[in-house]
């Protein structure tokens, strides 16, 4: 019975935020979300969601299919601006920069912010233009020599360098799809963003290539801040510091990742979490 | 309880149905792909057996005296002399000569007839080329006239009763002495490829309408693929989705519809009357055809751009691309075998192309081969219309070889198509 009031009471303490519980908000923000609302059309798919992204924290989105964790993470890099229907308001800010300011050009913050999506999609090219791609159009290298040395450096980062070192000309269409996945992966820390967006980067991975990714995951925080969707609750514990919870477009609960899981406060993320629904 | 028994009869009782269904539409696809082959079989064969007696020429060989003082030139004469010399009185008397009984005026018009009016300017040619020839005597081939031609390829009956013959016994018996004699032969017509065109059949070439189709494509090419693929680029990536661009989308459509001739009456008023370009001309030919082309690029390229999976485009804008990096780095190549397949339907298209070009004047009758874009020429199927028009006999095979030739340009053009694709369709 006291649990329940403490929900009450926490609910009334965020009532400025829709009905997010835990903490949403951290001190040395990164990435830092207020009221954004985001519409396909007439069709609103998040409502309200207010959410602080600490720097080099990995944070885990769950929640059920649909809830609007893809689109919440596609607002963060502007990935929205390519669905004419999409329209997103509220205050997004990265380092204090307003990510949907007039001025600030899409093209650098996808430079800063990268993205990994749910399925691979290499360019049809070969394993080393893929990964090449990023820092030839940015300029990042100066010679061969360093190209060579960074993309070599990628694809070791993203766990794939041992299996393709031979066959840097091969086409990246032609790997696996875990491959594919981790090419995609050094494809977009070649650029190195400062924060990394990752789409359900395993969902289609067995347990081995899944650990690899996990792995990564936690080497790369020691650089980057990671956001993370993933479906797989046990993926999240494994490799998040802290996690939200959405439940049909709204922010639900937010929090420390062991306390999530043990503890939740919200019925709705205690219901998903035990698995009596999602 | 689902009985499942009972759904499986149920489903072994559809399956007969479905696969019958199914072999019933293999069956009538397979007659489809038959009945079209086979008429492509029957058009391309007949074709071809009009055309072949085309590439075969008759000569005749005859003794010319090359007498430097009937001729009035020498060696050292120039370039302009030789060609004001009189070529055909030699020829002339070199029959005249053969056959010493021939004195009756009509007679002698039958002999000179043997040869072809060409012969002179061959003669002509032989010696600009080989000025040693002059002052003496030598053994040279000439082209035959067109009946002659045609009575030894045996389109002329020589059993036929003298009245119902085109040829008449007096000629017949020329021709047949030549024959005797070995001095008529059947050689390959190489000159069909490097002559221009010809009133008279036999002289008849078919290279003034060929270059005068590169040309024309040439110029449709270039001024039809960079504004349709711009364009198609334009409109599918970068246009902004408002009532403006589906006005404009539905012009295109609907330019894709108008009847060719339209095109020509346009290409008459504003390129020839209003900016007086010159008339007959490929420049002119080609423009009207890419006006006429263009909507055909510009869906097929678009419908290509169309089919690049948009993770492509997501993958390149993620990385930091520009709009203009995803667009030519990724999606361009990405749908380019596409639009060559586009853009190859739409030349073939006006390669094949009559009405516009009847308008501006491609109809001319012109002998010269076109040196430049801005000279007057004609194209192939302008060539065949003029060819099937004429009455003379020998033009009934040039017009088949002419149809031949304009297939082959045809494939040729879809073989490159194929080849590029393959080049460029590196499906990784
Ligand atoms: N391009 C789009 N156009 C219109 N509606 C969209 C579009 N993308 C997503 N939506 C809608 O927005 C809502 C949230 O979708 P979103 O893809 O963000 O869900 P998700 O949480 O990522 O789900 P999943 O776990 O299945 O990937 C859904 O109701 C969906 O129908
Ligand atoms: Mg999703």
């Amino acid at each position: 019975m006291s649990n329940q009031t403490d929900k009450a009471t926490l609910a009334s303490m965020h009532a400025d935020h829709g009905t997010t519980v835990g903490q949403p908000f951290c001190d040395n923000a990164k990435l830092s979300t207020r009221n954004v609302d985001v519409y396909y059309a007439d069709n609103q798919a998040i409502h309200d969601v207010s959410l602080d992204i600490g720097r080099n924290e990995v944070i885990a989105l769950i929640g059920p299919s649909g809830c609007g964790k893809s689109t919440y993470l596609r607002c963060l890099n502007r990935m929205n601006d390519t669905i004419d229907i999409c329209k997103v308001t509220g205050q997004l800010l990265l380092d204090g920069q307003n990510i949907y300011a007039k001025n600030q050009d899409p093209v650098l913050l996808r430079a800063r912010v990268g993205m990994v999506f749910q399925k691979p999609n290499p360019f049809p090219k070969s394993i080393y233009d893929n990964v090449a791609y990023g820092p030839r159009i940015h300029g990042l290298t100066s010679n061969k020599a360093e190209l060579d040395d960074l993309v070599e450096e990628s694809l070791i980062k993203a766990g794939l360098f041992k299996e393709v070192k031979d066959r840097l000309e091969a086409p990246g269409t032609g790997l696996s799809g875990g491959q594919q996945q981790r090419l995609c992966i050094a494809r977009t820390i070649a650029v190195q963003p400062e924060v990394i967006l990752m789409d359900e980067p395993a969902s289609a991975l067995d347990p081995i290539a899944t650990a690899i990714i996990e792995e990564l995951i936690s080497e790369l925080r020691k650089n980057y801040t990671i956001v993370i969707v993933t479906h797989s609750m046990q993926q999240a514990a494994r490799v998040s510091q802290r996690t939200a919870y959405f439940h049909l477009g709204k922010l639900i609960e937010v929090g420390e990742t062991n306390q999530i899981f043990t503890n939740p406060k919200h019925e709705l993320t205690e219901k998903y979490i035990t698995g009596r629904f999602g | 309880m689902i009985n499942h028994n009972s759904i499986t009869q149920k489903v072994e009782r559809s399956l007969k149905k479905r696969y019958l269904k199914e072999k019933l539409f293999k069956a009538m696809g397979f007659a489809s792909v038959s009945v079209a082959f086979l008429f492509l079989l029957i058009l391309v064969s007949d074709i071809t057996i009009k055309a072949l007696p085309a590439f075969v020429q008759t000569q005749i060989t005859l003794e010319i005296e090359l007498n430097t003082e009937k001729l009035g030139i020498n060696q050292n004469s120039t370039t302009v002399e030789i060609k004001q010399a009189d070529f055909r009185a030699s020829i002339r008397d070199a029959l005249r000569k053969q056959f010493p009984d021939v004195k009756k005026r009509t007679q002698k018009k039958d002999l000179y007839s043997l040869v072809s009016i060409g012969a002179e300017y061959q003669l002509r040619d032989l010696v600009l080329e080989n000025r040693a020839y002059l002052g003496t005597t030598k053994k040279l081939s000439f082209i035959a006239d067109d009946d002659v031609d045609a009575l030894v390829k045996g389109v002329i009956d020589r059993k036929v009763e003298e009245s119902a013959r085109r040829i008449k016994n007096f000629k017949l018996g020329l021709i047949e002495d030549l024959e005797k004699n070995g001095q008529i032969e059947k050689t390959f017509n190489w000159s069909f490829f490097s002559n221009g065109d010809s009133r008279e059949p036999e002289i008849a070439g078919i290279k003034g309408a060929v270059m005068g189709s590169l040309y024309t494509l040439l110029v449709t090419l270039l001024m039809t693929f960079p504004v349709a693929v711009a364009a198609a680029i334009y409109l599918e990536e970068f246009a902004p989705k408002n009532r403006m661009v589906d006005f404009i989308e539905i012009n295109i459509n609907n330019l894709a519809a108008v009847p060719s001739i339209v095109f020509g009456l346009l290409g008459l008023a504003v390129f020839i009357n209003f900016f007086e370009l010159p008339r007959s001309a490929p420049i002119v030919g080609g423009i009207v055809l890419s006006l006429m082309t263009l909507p055909t690029i510009i869906i097929a390229s678009r419908s290509a751009i169309k089919a690049v999976p948009p993770s492509l485009r997501e993958a390149a804008l993620g990385l930091g691309a520009s709009k203009m990096q995803t667009v030519f780095h990724h999606v361009f190549p990405a749908a380019l075998p596409g639009i060559l397949t586009g853009t190859i339907i739409g030349m073939a298209q006006a390669l094949g192309e009559t009405a516009p070009l009847l308008m501006i004047g491609m109809v001319a009758f012109i002998v010269d081969i076109p040196q430049s874009v801005a000279d007057p020429a004609t194209v192939l199927p302008i060539q065949v219309y003029l060819w099937a028009d004429s009455p003379e006999r020998g033009f009934l095979e040039k017009t088949s070889a002419a149809i031949l030739v304009l297939i082959c340009f045809l494939i040729a053009m879809n073989a490159i198509a194929i080849y590029l694709r393959k080049k460029f369709e590196k499906k990784w």
